[in-house]
């Protein structure tokens, strides 16, 4: 990176932050991001292997029609399960707390987040707050869905307490994450490194912080409210006590909304790290792409009614969040073609991360215009809890996120590791992931167009074959990942030296060493130029 | 190293990976071509609109698709790497070419989102020659109860299978339903058995509306022709969320007729139910029938009128506020009376028979 004077990369001694100092005790009271960062590797990782199973337990029970493999009582626990695994666990924390805690200090230059104590106390966090939330299943398991809509939640369970409780205390998780990454951001960026030179990956996380600082305090009320109604009974949201089972949903989406911004927004600066790298070119629009996530995480406080449209919210209501909802797809729409700009007259080269990212390209564009459909409140009534709204948020949150986070385990591996993966193989994983994917959910749009219910433990016949096709594509999937799995854990053991740079990427973590040291960098970095400058 | 071989088996990759991607546009594009067997069978003018702006948005995506994703392919296909050193251009922005692919699918968006409120302002208006039905839903179960006093429940066959129940509707003719969610059991205090959240759901109609405990929510529907369409349960409400299915079926007026006079009809009519329990539950007391002024608003031309309330406001006399009043009489106080004489009637009534007291104050014109 000839724009970075004083930061070269010859570390001759063998320290670096993975051996800086040893023992499990170091590891569980670290106070490194890039060992915070792995902390969150393993548990969402682990986190995601739960979640899958449960995915892979649902499809298998709608293979065919009546019950296969287990009671209704159960599929909704498994259906529950497989939700709030996969949002609160996996998808939130993702990206932010584990990529983000390891890169984005390193991308402006810095030793480490603001506040390290704070970053430990998050994963613990999670990690307690996850316990909580399984333990759970101990008591019978939680069957509300991960949405926990009001009556039917109020029931006095403790598996439902259990659940709620947890991810209040997971959500202090990602407030003290994105708290530490606005103040980070704002303080701790080397000279030179002006708010128009951070790398596209530091905007997408800061505008996610934004999100979680403001929006998850409203879950963590919420989910406070209905544990106190579920214990005390006291009445919130039923109407036997004068409570109103509406305002539920509006508290939770006015919460879940952003956090779909939360799960999304960290996906597209991954997205803009790998597209410009692989091309060896630079960024097309950095402004508008910097912007348009912040104008995203803005207008997403606003479209939480979108939810509802059905729910007997008043048609005035419907038709307000329905507008504000159409205004997200532009600068969502702005972003893919600032993308597939920057692959013109580039050098694309199609390792598997870009592969990954091309995947997400296709995918978070199906996910995107389908999103119009449901934007479009005439057309939203017919497919309001139908399969096209699963289909649609599975192409926006694993065609989308989980496509982007692959992708940057694959670009950022050499780095965490100083190895490189076996780029075949990994291509291998990409090819049965998204073929997988499509064969899953695209045949859930027309379900969903046909009408079939989403939540449902059993269908009609003639939804049958269709439910077949997507239970061949879900272990399609499972296989990808079990090959994604073994290259990554190949790639540990036996991956062959990286170098500091093996992709040719412009951005400060790629000017130290592979891994890299304690602190990040042995003399502290001197910007003098933008982030993606390939001439 | 890595790099190197990518450069070897780029050629041959990229033929996989555009062989593979067109066969998956390609499988779309079959699909989309049938595009009319993807929705259900369109069976009310409604329907069809919706379908109208369906297939708009599906070519439309279509076309977005094609020209961002094909742009996509062409250029990783057209630049893809041919030396470590490639030398690229250096393209920063292009304020013309930004402005326009966001003013564009502005227009887009803008276009669409007022062609789905004009059509959804249609589904939300309910014509006001509609033929009424009352509608229980609850774990998990519907009811419909007709004017008449007719009631249709589920039942089973001779091999113990549930048979959905049915709703008979004239084809033809606008059918408003008031719907309504309600306990399993009406002597049960265990917190599960209480009234949940259910939606309900005509794939023909291309409507739902939730059904939610603690008010009436209204859905309406005009069948062209005759024919059975399914209803579906679309808000989870437990284990037997799936199981919660009903049967529409649309029929020429004069066997509509012929139907409704069988007997399974109830003795009394809604209204005379209401009338009854008028009497019963000692609304006669304060409230007239005819006009008068007792204690509370007379009941006489009450329903559709505007009433002007305590504070000013004006209130629309519907389903919901009546039924307010009567559980929770102080919410709202009409301008003139005093507040806090009546007692409140929550937990003294079933829903049914508060759908039958409305149905009564409906006829009091």
């Amino acid at each position: 990176m000839a724009n970075v004077t004083g930061a070269h990369t010859a570390n001759h001694s063998d320290s670096n932050y993975l051996n800086h100092e040893k023992g499990l005790w170091n590891w569980l009271s670290t106070l490194d991001h890039k060992r915070i960062g792995l902390l969150y590797f393993i548990t969402v990782a682990i986190f995601f292997l739960i979640g899958g199973i449960f995915a892979l337990l649902i499809r298998t029970e709608l293979f065919s029609a009546g019950e296969t493999i287990m009671t209704a009582e159960q599929y909704s626990r498994v259906m529950t399960y497989h939700g709030a695994v996969m949002v609160f666990l996996v998808i939130i924390p993702g990206i932010p707390a584990f990529l983000g805690n390891f890169f984005l200090p390193m991308q402006i230059g810095a030793k480490d987040v603001a506040f390290p104590r704070l970053n430990l106390a998050s994963w613990y966090c999670l990690i307690i707050g996850a316990g909580i939330a399984l333990a759970s299943l101990f008591f019978g398991g939680a069957d509300t869905g991960w949405t926990f809509y009001t009556p039917y939640s109020i029931k006095h369970a403790p598996a439902v307490i259990c659940m709620v409780l947890g991810v209040f205390v997971a959500g202090f998780s990602s407030i003290l994450t994105g708290l530490n990454f606005i103040v980070t951001t704002h303080k701790l960026r080397a000279p030179g490194m002006t708010m128009n030179r951070i790398p596209l990956f530091v905007w997408a996380l800061y505008s996610t912080a934004i999100i979680q600082v403001l929006a998850t305090p409203v879950l963590a009320i919420t989910v406070l409210l209905l544990a106190a109604e579920n214990v005390f009974g006291i009445g919130f949201f039923d109407p036997a006590l004068g409570g109103d089972p509406v305002l539920f949903q509006h508290f939770f989406w006015f919460y879940s909304h952003p956090a779909v911004y939360i799960m999304i927004l960290p996906a597209f600066g991954v997205i803009s790290e790998l597209i410009t790298t692989f091309s060896k070119k630079t960024i097309f629009g950095y402004t508008a792409i910097a912007y348009s996530s912040v104008a995203i995480a803005a207008v997403s406080f606003f479209v939480w009614g979108h939810h509802m449209f059905v729910s007997g919210q008043s048609e005035i209501a419907g038709i307000v969040f329905s507008f504000i909802t159409m205004l997200v797809g532009v600068p969502t729409a702005i972003k893919l073609f600032n993308w597939v700009a920057t692959l013109y007259k580039g050098s694309i080269n199609l390792s598997a991360p870009m592969l990954y990212a091309l995947g997400f390209m296709f995918l978070f564009t199906i996910g995107g215009v389908t999103g119009i459909f449901l934007a479009t409140i005439a057309v939203d009534v017919h497919f309001h809890d139908t399969y096209f709204v699963v289909a649609h948020f599975h192409y926006v949150m694993v065609g989308g996120t989980l496509m982007a986070i692959m992708g940057g385990i694959y670009y950022w591996f050499p780095k965490m590791f100083g190895k490189l993966v076996n780029d075949k193989w990994a291509q291998v994983s990409f090819f049965f992931i998204f073929v997988g994917f499509n064969v899953t959910f695209y045949p859930q749009f027309v379900l969903g167009s046909l009408g079939m219910p989403r939540r449902y433990f059993d269908y009609l016949p003639e939804y049958e074959h269709l439910n077949r096709i997507s239970t061949v594509g879900a272990y399609l999937i499972g296989i990808g990942f079990v090959i994604s799995v073994i290259t990554v854990i190949h790639g540990l053991f036996r991956g062959k030296p990286a170098g500091p740079n093996p992709w040719g990427g412009t951005t400060l973590e790629w000017t130290t060493a592979s891994p890299p040291p304690h602190e990040n960098f042995l003399v502290t970095p001197i910007v003098t130029a933008g982030p993606y400058e390939h001439r | 190293m890595n790099l190197n071989r990518g450069r070897f088996f780029a050629g041959p990759r990229v033929a996989t990976l555009a062989a593979f991607m067109s066969t998956i546009i390609a499988s779309m594009f079959s699909v989309v071509a049938g595009a009319s067997t993807f929705m259900p069978p369109s069976a009310t003018a409604l329907a069809a609109e919706v379908d109208h702006i369906y297939a708009f948005l599906l070519i439309a995506s279509l076309i977005s698709f094609i020209l961002l994703i094909g742009g996509m392919f062409w250029f990783v296909y057209k630049y893809q790497r041919r030396s470590a050193n490639d030398k690229t251009a250096y393209i920063t922005h292009d304020h013309t070419l930004e402005f326009v692919w966001s003013f564009v699918p502005f227009v887009i968006f803008m276009f669409v989102f007022f062609w789905g409120w004009k059509v959804y302002h249609d589904m939300r208006t309910v014509p006001a020659d509609a033929l009424e039905v009352q509608v229980m839903a609850k774990k998990w179960d519907w009811r419909f109860t007709y004017k008449s006093g007719k009631e249709v429940t589920s039942g089973l066959d001779d091999n113990g299978q549930k048979i959905p129940a049915t709703l008979v509707v004239p084809s033809g003719r606008p059918v408003k339903l008031v719907m309504a969610s309600e306990k399993i059991n009406a002597a049960s205090t265990d917190p599960r058995d209480r009234p949940v959240l259910h939606s309900f759901f005509i794939p023909s109609a291309r409507v739902k509306q939730d059904v939610v405990p603690g008010r009436y929510t209204m859905l309406w529907f005009n069948f062209d022709q005759p024919g059975e369409y399914w209803v579906f349960c679309t808000e989870f409400c437990g284990a037997g969320h799936s199981a919660m299915k009903a049967k529409i079926k649309a029929v020429p007026q004069a066997d509509f007729d012929r139907w409704l006079a069988e007997e399974g009809g109830g003795v009394l009519t809604l209204a005379e139910q209401g009338k009854a329990l008028y009497g019963a539950k000692a609304c006669v007391g304060c409230h007239s029938a005819d006009g008068t002024r007792v204690v509370g608003p007379t009941f006489k031309g009450s329903w559709g009128a505007q009433h002007k309330m305590e504070g000013g406001a004006t209130v629309a006399v519907d389903e919901n506020y009546i039924r307010e009043s009567i559980l929770n009489p102080n919410a709202k106080i009409v301008a003139g009376y005093p507040a806090g004489v009546m007692p409140a009637y929550a937990g003294q009534l079933s829903d049914d028979e508060l759908l039958a007291l409305i149905e009564f104050i409906k006829t009091l014109k």
